[in-house]
Order: C-alpha cells, then structure tokens, then sequence
C-alpha cells in the first residue's frame, strides 16, 4: 500500500525507517500533548506566567513561527501575483507546494498553541462574537482563522495530486479545477496575511504605556505595524529555502535548482536590507528621541545578561545587517555554505525580533520604583512548543513522501545520477 | 462625547492619596479584599501570582542611617482616562475590559474575558491580576463572602473597580430619592478603612468637591504622568524625593 501512495517514479526510504521517524514525531508530539492537556486541566499555574510576564513562550513561539510561516503567502504572491510582471519569478513554482504546506503548518500549529494560552480556552470564540475593533488582537484572530482556512484549500489540491487519488476520475477534475483557481486563493492569502503580520506586530506597537514597545506610526497603524510585515516577507521565504535544504540533506535528493535558492537570496536580500535600514531608523528614533520624552534611555531597557544589550546587536547586526550585506553579493549567493547561513540567521534574527517584543517589552520596568524580573518558561510550554514543531515536521514528511510536492524532482536525481 | 472621546459629563470618579498621611498599615488593602471577594492561597509568598487589587509600595529616598526615610505608597487601579481610551481597555479582544464614559470607571466583565492577558501586559502598574488557580477560601470563610461582588474564576482578569458595586447601589438610592444621579457620592471601602483618612475620594470634575480641591495641591502629582495615561489617582507628598519617584527621567 505504502508503495502504490508514492508518487511515481520517485524513491522514498524504506517504510520500516519512515515508520521509525514517524514515531519518534509522534511520541514528541503526544509529549506536547500531554503537556498541554495539563495546561488545560490545571491551568496556566503550572506554566512560567506570572502577573508580571502576562505573555511568554507561547506567544514568542507563535508570533515566530507565523513569521516564517510568511514564505507561504509571500512566495505565492510573487508566483501568482508578480510573475506575469517579472517572468524570473516563475522559477518559484518549482518550490511553491512545500511553501504552501510550511504555511500550513505554521499557521495551524500557532491557533493550536494560541488556545493553550487563554485562560478560558471555552471562550475562544469570543473573539469573533463579542469582537472589539479596536484591538490589533481581533485582527490577529481574524486573520489567523481566515488565512488558516485559505492555506487549507491552499493545500487540498496539493493533496489531490497523490497518486492514488488521481486514480479517481472527479479528484483528479476537482483538483484541476482548484489549482485554476489557485491564484485567486493565493492573492486572498496575500491580503489576510499581510494584515495578520502587519496586527501581530501592532499588538505591541499600540501599547502606549509600555515605552519599550510602543512606536508611533500612520493613521491607525504603529511602525511595528510595517516592520513586522517586512520582517516576516524578508525571512519566510528563507525558511521556506532552508526546510527544502534540509529535506534535500535528509532524503539525499536534489529537489530543486541551485538557480531556485539563489533567485530567493537575492529576493531575501532585498527585502532584508530594506527593513534592516527601516528597522535601524526605527531603533534610533525610539532610542534617542521617543523614550527619552517617556524618561527612558537606551540603557534603562537593557539588564543583566537575560536581557542585556546582545540581544539588540545580535538582532540588527549579527541576524540583520550581515546576512542583508552578504546576500546582496551574487558570491554570497553562490556559495552554498553561506547563502544557506545567512538564511539561518536571517530566520534566528526574526524569531529573536519576536521574543524581544514579547518578553523583553514587559521585563524592562516602567514605574521608577520596579525591578526587572526573570521570565523562563516551564516544561509545560516547552513541550507543547517543540511538540507543535514536530507536528509541522510530521505534515511535511508524509507530503514530502506521498505528494509530488517537487516537479523537477525526478528529472534532477535522474541527471544526479 | 467630545473629540477626545470623553463624555462632556460633569462626573469622573477619581481618588486622592496623602502619603504624607499613610502609615503602610494596609488596612486599604485588607478592606479592599474583603469586600470584593478576593481570593488568597494558603501560601501567598509568590506576590507574581497574588492577587492584591490594592498593592502597597515601600519607597525609600536611597540614604543611609540617619538620613533615611520611607515612604508607603498604595496602588489601586489608576482607571486612566486618557483620551479615547485606557492602555487596557481598547486591546481587550472581546470588549471583556471598558471605561463607563459616564464616570470613568474602568471595569472588567469576568464571564466575557477569555484570559488573553493583554490588558495586564498593556497596563504599565501591573493593577491587573490573573487568576492563576480556582478561586477558594477556607470552609467558614466562604459563607461570608460579598453578595455584592461576584468571584471570579480561573482563568480570568480582575483589577481594582473603585468598588462600582458601591457606586450602583449609591446610584439605585438616588434614582428612587429622585435625585441627580449625576451628583452621586460614595466611598470605595479602602478609603473607607483607612485610619488616617490618607484617602480622599469622589468627583474629580467637581472643582468644590474635596478631591477637586486636592488635586490641585502643589504637593498633588500622579504616577507616570508622561505616558500620558492620565490617571484618576493623584498622590500628595511634601517630600521632593517621593515626587520624583512618581516618573522617570533622563539623568545629565
């Protein structure tokens, strides 16, 4: 059975070590799993929140994992949206699927971890019946559910290009008709995740009583608003190269052209620079001219070694500025090593982005007479968090060995040979 | 409502407290547990998972023996009144958190909040609890809990409401008194019981009422007044040391 579901003509490993991996995913994931029901029984007490440190792992691990999750929509809008305009973009349909199915996982993943972090999960539909339009978090609801269903049937025709589904006459014409159709889906996803990136970085944008997170910004929107956006087009796509990277390694396959990763460096590069020169602008307008109006400096926001000054360097310079500078050269992008290092901490940089203005943002004091507090998260959110990882490896595995999710697949590892 | 989204109205609950007057005995915040229903733990060492609606702060003005000195400083819900809206308030996702443009009031509705914990992140004098566990009080303790005030369950938001329970039954007395509801006083229960009267409390807008005389105190300043969160407690102190402990500045 196993064999008659691969996609024809390609080599998966044997399914006893398949199994093998599969199982080591699942007790990972069944580990979260009951970490989580835990939570759920016991409530957050069991977790590393407190009254000081109302966000934690939780909303770091999702805010991230949304941001790589970015590849999907943005791949798809320069595939189906830009690729009429600049015909090099068609390239990216040799990677289209697996960005789809990264997004997919990513967004679902994150609504799973976000009902653990309410106290009332019952209550999660609130949101959508007692909806506050004011806050940037019923936009991050909104969206987040919307764009989740759109990747959704994203995905199906993905699903439907199995082999043995294929056998039936109405798939095979329903898939059809759905990959049509895609662009339309894909564009609409455009549109909700914009918007869903964009209202995550406004929840801590708008906090105008936190001076760390706060920024100013146009009409309803805080600078954070435009920077999380751009951070997340800038390094999901990334993400997207480094996961095929990593399945290339693991399956030993070529399964797309070096010509694919190179044409993402050099759009990563791009975008990286632009927001890397905004977000320096933006750190030293907050630095030297917003806070000091709140009776802050620079150095009021940076404590200890848990949250000292590395973690601004690291983020900008380290994660920001070098990877912008050495993607931006075409020997950069030529080596291997290298381009695929700088998408690593292209991907480090903006999950550390979403930590800082998640955790950091409620660890520095505000009132004169606070002290700093300690944030660390517990094995109860440590589990569900890995287990949600383990999860997105799972759903790519079983595509990656039943879906031809790489069209030039098998032409590449006939001329690998 | 004006453009700055506060109603025209003549009321805004607000509250005055002399630290020059407190002793720290915490008699405020003990009324203020008891009369709405606060529930404690047998061990309520860590103070990050209490759940205190009046905190009470120890400053001191950082010198040695005998220069030294200190000062108490209690800390209710600010009910801010910045324009348009509170920091906690319009983050709430579900409107579980809102203030009564009628008077100010800053209230949290526990069946709607889903313990998102925005409010508390977005509120920079952590006047905002969780409700970490279930709520419970020891055996003889649960007969004498406030019909007034309703517990709250796990998994929610609380904060200090100024005690509005007080202020609805003050208002019920007065519409069949047939008098201006507007013009309606009451007393929250730790100004209530503290002993030195260090609080004053009542309507801010009225200029001859004795917080509105207060408020403009020269010993009069509030807490992080350039958030411009615009809260509704001012504190009074004679000591410079205590003033400048109420904001922060940039050194040089």
């Amino acid at each position: 059975m196993d064999k008659a579901l691969i996609p024809e003509g390609l080599k998966r490993c044997p399914l006893p070590v398949f199994g093998i991996w599969v199982l080591i995913l699942l007790a990972i994931i069944g580990w979260g799993v009951g970490a989580g029901a835990i939570v759920l029984l016991k409530a957050l007490n069991v977790t590393g929140l407190n009254d000081y440190f109302g966000f934690g792992a939780y909303i770091t691990v999702d805010l991230a994992i949304i941001a790589l999750g970015a590849g999907a929509f943005f791949s798809g809008f320069l595939y189906y949206g830009l690729s009429r305009f600049f015909p090099a973009l068609k390239e990216l349909y040799k990677i289209i699927n697996l960005a789809v199915i990264i997004g997919f996982v990513c967004y679902t993943g994150a609504i799973v971890i976000l009902l653990l972090e309410i106290g009332q999960p019952v209550r999660g539909w609130f949101p959508y019946w007692h909806a506050n339009v004011h806050s940037m978090l019923t936009e991050v609801i909104f969206c987040i559910t919307c764009y989740a269903i759109v990747l959704l049937i994203e995905y199906v025709p993905i699903i439907l290009e199995n082999r043995k589904l294929q056998e039936h006459k109405a798939v095979r014409v329903f898939g059809h008709s759905l990959h049509d159709c895609m662009a339309i889906f894909a564009l609409t996803g455009t549109f909700l995740s914009f918007f869903h990136q964009g209202s995550l970085g406004g929840v801590a944008g708008v906090l105008f009583a936190r001076p760390f997170a706060f920024r100013g910004g146009f009409f309803i929107w805080p600078w954070t608003f435009f920077l999380f956006i751009l951070s997340a087009i800038a390094s999901g796509p990334a993400f997207t190269a480094l996961v095929c990277r990593a399945i290339e390694k693991v399956s030993r396959k070529k399964l797309v052209d070096y010509s694919v990763y190179e044409l993402i460096g050099k759009i990563v590069a791009g975008l990286l620079s632009f927001y890397i020169v905004l977000k320096i602008i933006d750190t030293l307008y907050w630095a030297f001219v917003q806070s000091p109006e709140f009776g802050f400096t620079l150095g009021d926001f940076y404590h200890g070694s848990a949250y000292g000054i590395w973690l601004l360097i690291t983020e900008i310079i380290i994660c920001g500025v070098i990877p912008a500078a050495v993607l931006l050269t075409p020997k950069g992008r030529k080596n291997s090593f290298l381009l695929f290092l700088m998408f690593f901490l292209d991907i480090v940089g903006v999950s550390l982005n979403r930590y800082v203005m998640t955790v950091q943002a409620i660890a520095a004091p505000v009132m004169p007479f606070d002290k700093w507090e300690v944030y660390m998260p517990t094995v109860y959110e440590v589990a569900p968090s890995l287990a949600m990882l383990a999860y997105c490896v799972l759903i790519i595995s079983l595509s990656y060995r039943y879906l031809p999710l790489f069209p030039r697949e098998k032409e590449l590892n006939a001329a690998y040979k | 409502m004006s453009d700055t989204g506060h109603s025209e109205g003549k009321l805004r609950y607000g509250m005055v407290i002399d630290l020059d007057k407190c002793t720290g005995c915490m008699a405020c915040s003990v009324a203020c547990q008891a009369e709405n229903n606060i529930s404690f733990r047998a061990d309520e060492s860590n103070k990050l998972r209490s759940i205190t609606w009046m905190e009470i702060y120890h400053l001191n003005n950082g010198k040695g023996y005998p220069d030294y000195q200190l000062a108490y400083l209690p800390r209710p819900c600010m009910h801010c009144d910045a324009p348009h809206h509170s920091p906690c308030t319009f983050v709430c996702p579900v409107n579980a958190t809102t203030r009564d443009e009628r008077n100010g009031l800053v209230t949290h509705i526990y069946p709607r909040c889903i313990g998102c914990r925005y409010c508390m992140v977005a509120c920079p004098y952590h006047a905002r609890d969780f409700n970490w566990w279930d709520p419970a009080w020891p055996k003889p303790m649960e007969s004498m809990l406030s019909p007034e005030v309703s517990p709250r369950m796990r998994g929610v938001v609380e904060k200090c409401t100024f005690c509005s329970h007080r202020m609805m039954k003050a208002r019920s007395k007065a519409y069949l008194d047939k008098a201006d509801l507007e013009a309606v006083e009451y007393t929250p229960a730790c100004a209530e019981a503290c002993p030195t009267k260090a609080i004053t409390f009542g309507n801010i807008r009225d200029a001859n009422s004795e917080v509105g005389k207060l408020i403009k105190d020269p010993r009069a300043f509030r807490i992080l007044a350039k958030l411009h969160t615009e809260p509704k407690v001012y504190y009074l102190s004679r000591h410079e040391w205590v003033r400048k402990q109420a904001d922060n500045v940039v050194k040089g």
